[in-house]
């Protein structure tokens, strides 16, 4: 009788830190979702139109010649390509920056509060020869350019 | 802990001209190490920059951003004294926040 109950309790007490284990870990992924609003679904698309789709685009994105994206055109070490991006469309809310050929199409986003200026710069890994495309937000419209950028070397594996 | 950032603000006209250099590894979690093991991916997933508590930039990175990131970007409203501050925070959690004066 009483060995019996022992287990019992034993089983409960393991029950009841198995239980605390999963609570923490479910405290600790709260955590983390409240640190920053990171929108995973959009890192994870593989094309351009999933990319936009994801970003909360109801139609297509429209070209525009009022976003310029300045890069080299052949980047010798794909590791390291420098991409800077301005855009001239009134109010733009954000801008993104879409390697096409990438494992993942989307590599940054910009959101863009009013007072700043709608350009940005910064660098990028690509994997391959690619089409790059420069994403901007303004207005709830989304407008694009895309650039053909060569890489010698990718900056991918290997 | 992250070594700290390189940030330069200086004036460029009437608006401010913020530099950012960010000492990260932004490992993909496409490679693999020399046993055939996929390295975990380890990057920066957000940045924001404020000036005088108000953000002037704040940005979603992927694992495509290259290692050691730079950022540049200019904002208006800021003057030679004032503070601008850039956090960032990677996958794992890590945050580091550090401060500039404008010039």
């Amino acid at each position: 009788m009483n060995t019996g109950r022992r287990t019992i309790l034993q089983r409960s007490g393991g029950l009841a830190v198995m239980g605390l284990a999963v609570s923490a870990g479910l405290f600790r992924a709260g955590s983390a979702w409240a640190q920053g609003s990171w929108n995973k679904a959009a890192f994870e698309t593989k094309s351009v139109a999933d990319t936009v789709k994801a970003l909360g685009g109801a139609s297509a994105a429209t070209e525009s010649k009022d976003i310029v994206i300045t890069s080299p055109d052949i980047a010798e070490n794909g590791a390291v390509v420098p991409f800077t991006i301005t855009s001239k469309i009134p109010k733009t809310e954000s801008i993104a920056l879409l390697v096409e050929k990438n494992p993942n199409t989307l590599a940054a986003t910009f959101n863009i509060p009013e007072g700043t200026e709608p350009g940005v710069q910064t660098r990028v890994k690509m994997g391959q020869t690619s089409n790059v495309v420069a994403l901007v937000k303004a207005d709830g419209k989304f407008y694009f350019v895309g650039k053909e950028v060569k890489v010698t070397l990718g900056g991918c594996g290997g | 802990m992250a070594d700290p950032m390189k940030i330069r603000a200086t004036m460029a006209g009437d608006k401010v001209e913020v530099k950012v250099l960010m000492s990260h590894e932004m490992e993909t979690g496409q490679r693999k190490d020399s046993k055939g093991a996929t390295i975990p991916a380890w990057f920066i997933q957000n940045v924001t920059a404020t000036c005088n508590g108000k953000t002037v930039l704040s940005a979603e990175w992927g694992p495509a951003v290259a290692k050691n990131p730079f950022l540049s970007f200019k904002f208006a409203g800021g003057k030679p004294g004032d503070k601008v501050i850039v956090t960032w925070v990677d996958n794992k959690g890590e945050k580091r926040s550090d401060e500039a004066t404008i010039t």
